[in-house]
């Protein structure tokens, strides 16, 4: 170590230091995954959607599924009375996922949703669901908490650009959240810096 | 005999506990006949065979530390509390480490000749990696906590099922990790230009994933294989896990099979769901905050046991920060009127437990214990009065939920009353 810091001194060989630096394979083990391996796990669904496999869905065959797979679970339409999160509010449309504090409720990007349901629901049968079905009950969540109309499709063009009512309840809005958090938003002494200013609300 | 009457006397006198000694104790008749307690010799001839095993060695009989299902817990989880109570030192043996499970499910069953770990995304060259390849890798033992974003939460604003350390405190763990660090992985991977957060993500039934800033990661964050001294037990992630030194406990993730190396968080549920819901940022909530503050607790005496005289006790409890390593730890045995400085257990690790010592000569008077501790960046663990503060609520009306409580890091004030008997004096 104390050998490569010695190299890399001011006024020695640039190139050299840039070299040790450069991330050159050092062990050589494993090997490369085909593109079919990668294909098969590669199922986090970025903000953007580019992970979103073909296939759609609408409220039309969400609803029944719901009832047919979720319900159990999430209650009548999702207004809860089961063991899991409620995901509508019991009080009509306009809701849950945007007003209700706690997990797994609380979305800002519909492709989070979708994530979800695909990679974790339903409990006991992961991975059951088709994609299809998923944008199908993903439809049917978002039409009950009046986010989209009844007759949306969800797919993969459509879903991410579903605007979430939370979309701007958290802070710091950007994910560059270094940024907005210079000042460690747990030390009393950023009360009213960054993140915690009120002009950063 | 004296001393194992006052270490019985130590331990919490709950109902429950009180039914699994007799169970041990039933157990006991078997083996070596009806005794009392106090019939208890420190010579024996009785074989311990209960305890015995050439092949896996287990407690003594005597000992009854297991762990307790926490209270108030949502109903669709299942979690299991440390019993720091009698714990000494700062390992916390793998069959006690905490868990946090879904549906009450067992761990998954994973054979480690067929587990992989895939490395991709924004790298010059994705890598996958049989479990042997691995270990092959430079390997790394570091001690470290993980704790749990929900510890030392009191739902509903009472402290009803709370009594004890293991039900304040007991969502948290400290181990021996040993495992290949995730910036050697992505050195041979190669980064990209672009390269900002990983994703990674386990081989359990509902793949828990979360998004980890890169600098983090690239830091001290380790794939672990090894917990004390043997294999990540299946609870822990068996094969492999992911362990993210001084961070809240979603990014350790379990049962670790990808790492993808991306451009931006991926906002998932673990990102979306585990923010700060606090008053004073008018509905909106506080996400990426992810390193805990420092923390300590008197685990001996705590909520729950007796001391059974007045007379000299040694004041012990742990203390740590995600903020690295715990520079000092003070105690007050007078309700905060005066604090004085504990002894601390070298070595002091970062971002791991610190056990600390403080010697008290109990008078026999009402007397309210308790720690606050300082980390290498000079934070120092917050009252109640300035967690209220720092979150928005009214002095006095601090009424945190399991929906919004997180990352609590108060001082632990136990009460000793005349009688001996120590409680939970939070919110007394």
């Amino acid at each position: 170590m104390r050998y490569l810091l010695n190299l890399c001194m001011p006024g020695l060989a640039l190139a050299m230091c840039v070299g040790a630096q450069a991330q050159g394979p050092t062990y050589k083990l494993g090997r490369t995954p085909t593109s079919e391996e990668i294909r098969a796990w590669d199922i986090a669904i970025s903000p953007d959607g580019k992970e979103l496999p073909p296939g759609s869905g609408s409220t039309e065959e969400g609803i029944p599924l719901f009832a047919q797979k979720c319900m159990r679970c999430h209650g009548p339409g999702g207004r809860g009375g089961g063991v899991a999160g409620v995901f509508v509010s019991p009080t009509g449309p306009g809701g849950a996922i945007v007003t209700q504090k706690g997990p797994p409720n609380n979305f800002p990007l519909a492709t989070t949703l979708w994530d979800a349901i695909n990679r974790s629901m339903p409990r006991y049968q992961e991975g059951s669901l088709t994609a299809s079905q998923v944008y199908a009950v993903t439809a049917a969540l978002l039409y009950w908490n009046g986010v989209i109309q009844e007759n949306d499709v969800m797919d993969a063009k459509s879903l991410p650009k579903v605007q979430m009512p939370s979309r701007n309840s958290f802070v710091p809005l950007h994910p560059d959240y270094k940024k907005y958090m210079d000042c460690n938003p747990n030390r009393l002494k950023c009360l009213n810096q960054g993140v915690l200013a009120p002009t950063e609300k | 005999m004296d001393a194992n009457e006052k270490s019985t006397e130590l331990k919490p006198s709950s109902r429950r506990r009180f039914l699994r000694q007799s169970a041990a104790l039933a157990g006991l008749a078997t083996v070596g006949g009806v005794r009392s307690a106090h019939a208890q010799k420190s010579e024996s001839r009785v074989p311990d065979e209960r305890s015995f095993s050439s092949f896996y060695g287990v407690p003594s009989h005597f000992e009854n530390n297991v762990r307790e299902i926490a209270p108030n817990q949502y109903p669709h989880m299942l979690s299991a509390l440390t019993p720091h109570q009698d714990s000494v030192g700062i390992i916390t043996p793998s069959a006690l480490h905490f868990l946090n499970l879904r549906n009450h499910d067992a761990p998954p069953s994973i054979d480690p000749q067929q587990h992989r770990l895939l490395i991709h995304g924004l790298v010059d060259r994705p890598l996958i990696y049989t479990m042997d390849e691995l270990k092959r890798l430079p390997a790394v033992s570091r001690v470290h906590f993980i704790e749990c974003r929900g510890n030392t939460i009191w739902p509903g604003g009472n402290h009803s099922g709370f009594r004890t350390v293991q039900e304040t405190h007991g969502k948290m763990s400290c181990s021996e990790w040993t495992g290949v660090l995730v910036s050697t992985l992505l050195r041979e991977a190669g980064l990209q230009k672009e390269a900002k957060w990983i994703i990674a993500e386990g081989a359990d039934a509902g793949h828990h994933v979360k998004s980890i800033p890169i600098e983090m990661a690239m830091d001290d964050f380790m794939v672990a294989y090894g917990q004390n001294g043997e294999a990540v037990r299946p609870e822990q992630g068996y094969p492999i896990r992911m362990v993210a030194p001084g961070s809240v406990g979603i990014f350790n993730v379990k049962y670790l099979r990808r790492i993808k190396v991306v451009d931006q968080p991926y906002m998932l549920a673990a990102e979306n769901t585990y923010a700060d819901a606090r008053p004073n940022l008018q509905g909106k909530r506080l996400w990426f905050n992810f390193y805990w503050q420092p923390k300590s607790v008197i685990t001996r005496p705590s909520g729950g046991q007796r001391l059974p005289s007045p007379g000299f006790y040694q004041i012990t409890g742990l203390a740590w920060s995600g903020g690295g390593v715990i520079r000092k730890v003070e105690v007050s045995t007078d309700a905060g009127k005066t604090w004085k400085d504990a002894r601390l257990q070298e070595p002091v690790h970062s971002k791991a437990f610190c056990r600390f010592f403080f010697d008290w000569t109990w008078d026999g008077q009402e007397a309210v214990i308790q720690s606050r501790c300082t980390d290498e960046q000079g934070d120092v663990q917050k009252s109640l009065d300035e967690f209220g503060e720092l979150w928005g609520y009214k002095p006095g009306s601090i009424d945190m939920n399991r929906d919004t409580g997180a990352m609590v890091n108060v001082i632990q004030p136990w009460k000793v009353d005349r009688e001996g008997r120590v409680e939970n004096a939070l919110l007394t």
